[in-house]
Formats: structure tokens, sequence, C-alpha cells
């Protein structure tokens, strides 16, 4: 059989692999400094874009895509041409890809920083990159679907079924939870209201983690675990059969997220039941990757490539055990809302990607650059001082998270709660917070010993941007078509191209029309709950810029120890205009669900709203929320008013027609009230600010309903 | 809450396309050898050494 010749493009490898260890640090940088402003709440400097509610997003969107998402190409473009055999199939795709890419995450640092978000926890950016992202996606699918097609290895290994499974489904869950109407260039709402906005996001949020977190990264360590331990997968087969079931049983796990939350109890369960089911082919992975090493774990010794690995394994195993008992209601009922999420996200991103994309530079570089690693040495210590980060972050954190649930939940014999008050608990924890900020910096310290080691390394080797090798074509079968034939097969046949066109656009057209069917079911089940007055609704559009919901919930559970603390508990009915639902995930400061009630033991005048949000360490000495000044200084966008009505009546909130026209008298006329209800306190403040929209949200919160309401909700 | 039929109606579509993408494998011979495929993939390197030095070092290209 003849041999081919080609070659394999390192030059992307390298690109991605640049990218990764930029954005790296980036992002961990950034997340120091969020652990810091938990701390010491002078840290947010009283700027709006160095809040944290805007830096937190920004942390977590660069980790996630920036970090892991550049490390999964680094991988993925290394491997992909080698396992197949085969160049890229498309150069300028490639090139396309990572330009698009990297211009994703500096516009959605800018704006996020800015304060453009939809509010929905890792996706919140706004509609135009979600758009940029959509095509950039499936640019990168493209061309890997059409090199798959070129290969000249008939059998597709078991990486690439991985990198499959992660195109296709993130395209899918990017598309379904990204639908929202936009009422200005930058901004939108979420077609989805309150219950189903809260399932859509979390069908999405967890199988971010799935699909983007996990699936591309098993993909790598298929590879590279085989590669560097120089030994077989333990079991070709178990990688097939696990592979298979982890992706047919991932996508019914989100609604874990909402345990006890305003969602219907069958959904909640099935939620749990594929979580824990998900146990067994999640841990398919981390025995094979183990077992892998049965037999050269004496080269772990040496290699710290293989410690990093070995260590990457294990997170995986322990994040994805411990994540089927935190979907455990009884589990659930103590760990939701605390640090132990925290904790338990990070041995996930600090354990899993983070050491697997170390331990994959650390191998890759001196191949592509035809050296050796400068320094073997400099590696362990990275390895060491980074395994110690992981247990000095997360242990503070576990212990956080049991103390929080503890102290949120303790009665005294009287029936009251130990702790009413919130900041009490919060002081309590800040050890904690201090210990894990150590742990952050030392895993940081780490990653900046690994770009020295490679920088060091580059400049010892030669690079080798485009690497020969040699094998047969792969032979024709009947019927099987190759990449050029079945490109031909298209081209030739311009009516068949036509009918998949129709198809795909099909397709598209049937996403667009459900959400219009769905706004009927919008239909409130309370007849109490009314929409948001303009200002309100000027003032929740602020609440969601300044990332409010990075650190309150507005859910309450029906537990006892949470409807004594915040109120009556949440009905699924109050949320029905909520685009997009601010349910929130962690409870940094106390659920503000009803905030607004007069006779909540959690009321407090709008003069008492403006002093805290102005400087809250004024009003509590020991508070640690960011203090909001320019709030006081920024006028309310009342140019956005009609377009916002408009768009949310398309939604079907049920505001009057010709509304939008008047929406702005009724604004200001609420606002003048609350500005000269201040004034009566000796707080002069004009009515078009910022913070009497914000006041007016607030204020709103959860009011919709008295207790003698709460019968009608069945 | 009818936005459950609508994820559960993806999330089928989108299991309905694996469950195509296995048999697929299935029948075309992806599986008949859960073996070789493993080991084949540690092969390459030794390709490499034998190549590299007709690789082209550091290509400038756009």
């Amino acid at each position: 059989m003849e041999l081919q010749k080609f070659y394999y493009d390192n030059k992307i490898v390298k690109m991605f692999a640049y990218a990764t260890l930029l954005w790296g640090i980036v992002g961990m940088l950034v997340g120091l400094l969020v652990a810091l402003q938990i701390i010491f709440p002078a840290l947010n400097f009283s700027l709006p874009f160095t809040t944290f509610g805007r830096v937190r997003p920004v942390h977590t969107n660069a980790i996630i895509f920036a970090f892991v998402g550049n490390g999964i190409f680094t991988g993925y473009y290394y491997t992909i041409q080698r396992l197949l055999k085969t160049g890229m199939a498309s150069n300028w795709m490639t090139r396309f890809h990572f330009w698009g890419w990297q211009s994703i995450i500096v516009l959605a640092a800018v704006t996020l920083l800015a304060g453009y978000t939809t509010g929905k926890e890792y996706a919140e950016l706004e509609w135009p990159i979600d758009l940029l992202i959509a095509i950039v996606w499936v640019v990168f699918g493209w061309n890997m679907m059409w090199t798959i097609l070129k290969r000249r290895v008939k059998h597709i290994y078991v990486a690439i079924w991985f990198y499959i499974a992660t195109f296709v489904t993130v395209a899918v869950l990017h598309i379904g939870n990204s639908i929202e109407i936009p009422w200005s260039l930058l901004k939108s709402y979420p077609v989805y209201a309150g219950v189903q906005d809260a399932l859509v996001q979390w069908w999405y949020g967890h199988n971010a983690v799935a699909f983007f977190l996990t699936t591309p990264y098993l993909g790598l360590m298929y590879y590279f675990m085989p590669k560097a331990a120089n030994r077989p997968v333990y079991s070709y087969k178990l990688s097939i059969i696990h592979f298979w079931a982890l992706i047919f049983l991932y996508i019914w796990a989100g609604p874990h997220h909402l345990l006890y939350q305003s969602v219907p109890n069958w959904a909640q369960s099935l939620g749990t039941a594929f979580s824990i089911m998900l146990i067994a082919p999640s841990w398919g992975g981390m025995i094979n990757g183990l077992l892998t090493l049965r037999g050269a774990w004496d080269k772990v010794r040496e290699d710290p490539v293989l410690k990093f690995f070995v260590v990457a394994v294990t997170a995986y195993g322990m994040s994805t055990f411990e994540g089927p008992m935190l979907s455990l209601k009884n589990i659930n009922a103590i760990s939701h809302f605390t640090n132990w999420t925290i904790g338990h996200v990070h041995i996930g991103a600090l354990g899993w990607n983070g050491f697997l994309t170390f331990g994959m530079i650390y191998w890759i570089f001196p191949r592509m650059f035809n050296t050796k690693l400068w320094s073997t040495k400099l590696a362990n210590v990275h390895f060491w001082m980074g395994t110690l980060a992981i247990l000095f972050y997360s242990i503070p954190m576990y212990w956080a998270g049991w103390t929080e649930a503890s102290m949120w939940k303790q009665f005294n014999e009287a029936g009251e709660l130990v702790y009413p008050n919130f900041l009490q608990i919060i002081s309590q924890i800040m050890p904690m917070h201090y210990m894990r900020a150590f742990g952050g910096a030392l895993y940081f310290a780490g990653a900046i010993m690994l770009v020295y080691n490679i920088f060091k390394t580059v400049k010892a080797g030669s690079f080798v941007a485009m690497e020969a090798a040699e094998a047969p074509a792969l032979e024709k079968e009947g019927g099987m078509k190759q990449g050029e034939a079945f490109h031909r097969f298209l081209e030739r046949k311009p009516i068949r191209f036509m009918i998949l066109a129709i198809v795909a656009i099909l397709i598209g057209g049937v996403v667009e029309v459900v959400p219009t069917y769905l706004i009927k079911s919008n239909i409130p089940t309370i007849t109490s709950v009314k929409p948001y007055t303009p200002l309100e609704l000027q003032g929740r559009d602020i609440y969601i810029k300044e990332g409010c919901y990075n650190c309150h919930s507005q859910m309450i559970r029906p537990f006892r120890s949470e409807t004594e603390r915040y109120g009556d508990y949440s009905k699924a009915g109050e949320y029905v205009y909520d685009h997009p639902f601010q349910w929130g995930s962690k409870r940094t400061g106390p659920d503000l669900w009803r905030e607004g009630v007069k006779t909540g033991r959690n009321y407090k005048p709008d003069s008492w709203h403006f002093n805290h949000f102005m400087d809250p360490q004024k009003m509590n000495a020991t508070s640690i929320m960011p203090k909001y000044p320019w709030l006081a200084k920024f006028d309310i966008d009342i140019a956005s008013t009609p377009a916002k009505i408009r768009v949310m009546q398309t939604l079907g909130v049920p505001y009057p027609e010709g509304f939008d026209k008047v929406a702005n008298d009724d604004l200001k006329a609420q606002a003048e009230k609350i500005a000269a209800g201040l004034k009566s306190q000796g707080i002069d403040v004009d009515a078009n600010k910022q913070i009497i929209a914000l006041i007016a949200y607030i204020q709103r919160l959860g009011t919709d309903i008295g207790s003698a309401s709460t019968a009608q909700n069945k | 809450m009818s936005v459950v039929v609508v994820l559960i109606g993806f999330s089928v579509l989108v299991a309905a396309g694996f469950l195509l993408a296995f048999l697929w494998a299935v029948r075309s011979g992806q599986y008949d050898d859960d073996v070789s495929p493993s080991v084949r993939i540690l092969f390459d390197n030794e390709n490499e050494s034998d190549k590299s030095n007709e690789s082209i070092a550091n290509q400038k290209q756009v």
C-alpha cells in the first residue's frame, strides 16, 4: 500500500497552549482578587467595574471558557491529528477558531466588567457574544467532522468520540439556553421566566460541567495518560462502555441544582436518580485512568507529568462521587447555598481540569520543541505546591460550608434561631476565607512556575511547526465515503444539498417557535402576582447588572430554619415575570426574597437601604458587602424603558397596550415618591438616580403574596 | 413548567443522535477490535523520532 506523507500542524497547538497559559494566569489572579474581596471589602475599590458582583463572573468565565477552553483546544488539536493520521482539514477554519475564541474571551471580559450580563450563571454573556460563540463553535465542529472524514485510520479512537460528544452537546445547550430577545444592541431578556428559566439554566449549567469540563478532558486523558505512561489504557472496552453510558446519562441530571426549590418534585427526583447513576460511568473513567498505571507506578515517582495526571484523575473520581452525594436531597439541604459547593467545584477545577492541563502542557512542549523539559525539579515543586494548594483551598471551604449550614439551622429550646443575625455566621467562617485565599495564592504561585519552566523550555528548544508523518491512505470500503468524496457528493447534488439546508433551517425554526408557545404558560397561577412597575423593572436590571445574584439568593426553601429567618417559603407562581430568574446558587449574604415584606423580620425602610448601599460597613461594622456609591451618582436609563416594556409584552408580561409610551410617567411618579420619603428622613437624592430604582425593586421583593394567599397556591 | 417538555425534547434529540452514532459505530466495525486501538496510539512516537529530521522547523506561516 502506498504511504502518504503529511504534516501535523503544531503551530495551532502552540497558539492555544500559550493562550491557555495566559488566560489561566489571568483567571487565577482574578479568582484570588475575589477571594480577597470577601475578606477585605475595601478591595472592591468602590468602583463599578472592580466590584465583586461584576468581577466574580469574570473569574468563572475566564477559568471555564478561557483557561479550560483553550486547554481543551490545545490537547484537541495535538491529539486529533495524530490519532487520525492527518493534518487538520481546513487551515483557515483552524485559525478562525483560534482568533474567534480569543476575541470572545476579550469581549467577555470587557462586557462583563462594564455590567453587560444576562444574569444567568456561566451563561452571562450577552446576545451578540452568544451569536459569535455559536459561529466559532460551528466552525470548530465543522473542521473536526471534516478532519474525521479525511482520516487515515479506520478506527476512531475513544478520545475522538469524547470530542464529538462535546461539540454536539455544547452546541445544543448553548443555543437552548441563549434564546433571548434583545431590547438594545447589547442587552436582552431571556424568553424563559422564573421556574422555566431556572430549569433551562441548570439544564445548561450542569451540562456545561458535563460536556465542557468533563467529556473533552476525558478525551485528553485517554490520549495523554497512556502516552505519558507508555502503557495502553487499562481497558479499551471499559472506555467505550463508560463513554456511551456517560453521555446518555449526563443530560438528565440538571434539576439536582434546584432541590427543595420551586420546581416540581418529580423533576427534582429525576435529577437525583440520574446523578446517582452517574457514579458508575464517571468512576469507569477514573478506574480506567488510574489502572492504566498498573505496573508503571514506578514512573509516577520520577515523572511530574504522571504525578499531575494521577492527582487529576483522583480529583475527578472524588468530585464525581461527591457530586451525586450532593444531589441527594438530605445532603443538598445542608450543602446548598453554602461554601461547600465552592469547595466541590474547585476540586474539579483545580484538581481535575487544572492538573490535567498542567501535566499536558509539561508533556507537549518538550515534544513540540524537540527538547527536554527545562527543569523537572521545578515541575515537581509545582506539583507539590499545587497539591497542597488544593487541600488548603478545599478543606476550609468544606469546613465553612458545614459551619454555615449548622448555624443557619440551629434552634434553641424555645424554638428560636440561635443565630438570627446572618453577619455573625459570616464572621464565624472568616478564618476559612483567609485559608482559602492562601490556598488560591499557592496554586497561582505554582502556575507561575509552570509558565517560567515552559518559557525556559521554549528558549532551549527549536519549534517544529509542521511535523512530518506518514501513513497509508484509508482503504475504501463498499458504501463508505471518504472526506472529499462526501463533499463532492454534496456539491454535485444541489437538490440534496438544498434539502439538507432546509432541514437545518427547519430545526432553527422549531427553536424559534417553541419559545413563543412557552410564553403562553407564563400565566400566573397566583392572581395577586403582578408585573413589575417600570421603576422596579429598571431596578431589577440594576440588580442583575451589579451581579447581586452572585452573593444573594431569592429562593426560600420550605425549611423551618429558612421560613423563620426569611419569611414565607417561595412559590413557583411568584416568579412568572422574572426574565431572567434570580434565584442564585450561593448565600454569601442572606436571601432577599421576602426583603420587601413590611411585616417580615427582615424589612428595612428605604433610608436604611440607601445608607446600606452607600456604605454597608457603616450600618454593620463586620459586613463584607461592597459599597455602591455610584448608584446615587448615575441616572436611571429611562430612555430604555419603552423598549424594555415592549420586549416584556412580547414575552407575555401583561402590561396594558400602549403602556410603553406612558411607562416613564409611571416610573417618575414612583421615583419621586421614594425620593420624597428619603428626603423626610434627611437624605437628599435626586429621583432619577439608579439607587431609587434599586430600592423600589428591593422593596417589591416577595410582597405579591401575603401569608393569607398561601392557600391559593395549589 | 411546559419548558420541561422542550428540555426533554432537546435531550431526547441529542440522545437519539448519539444512539444513531452508536449504531453506526457498531455496524461499521468500530468496536470489532477492542484491544489493538489502545496499543496503536503508543506507536506514533517511533515514527515521530524517525521523521523529526524531515520536519520543517521554525516554519513561518500565517
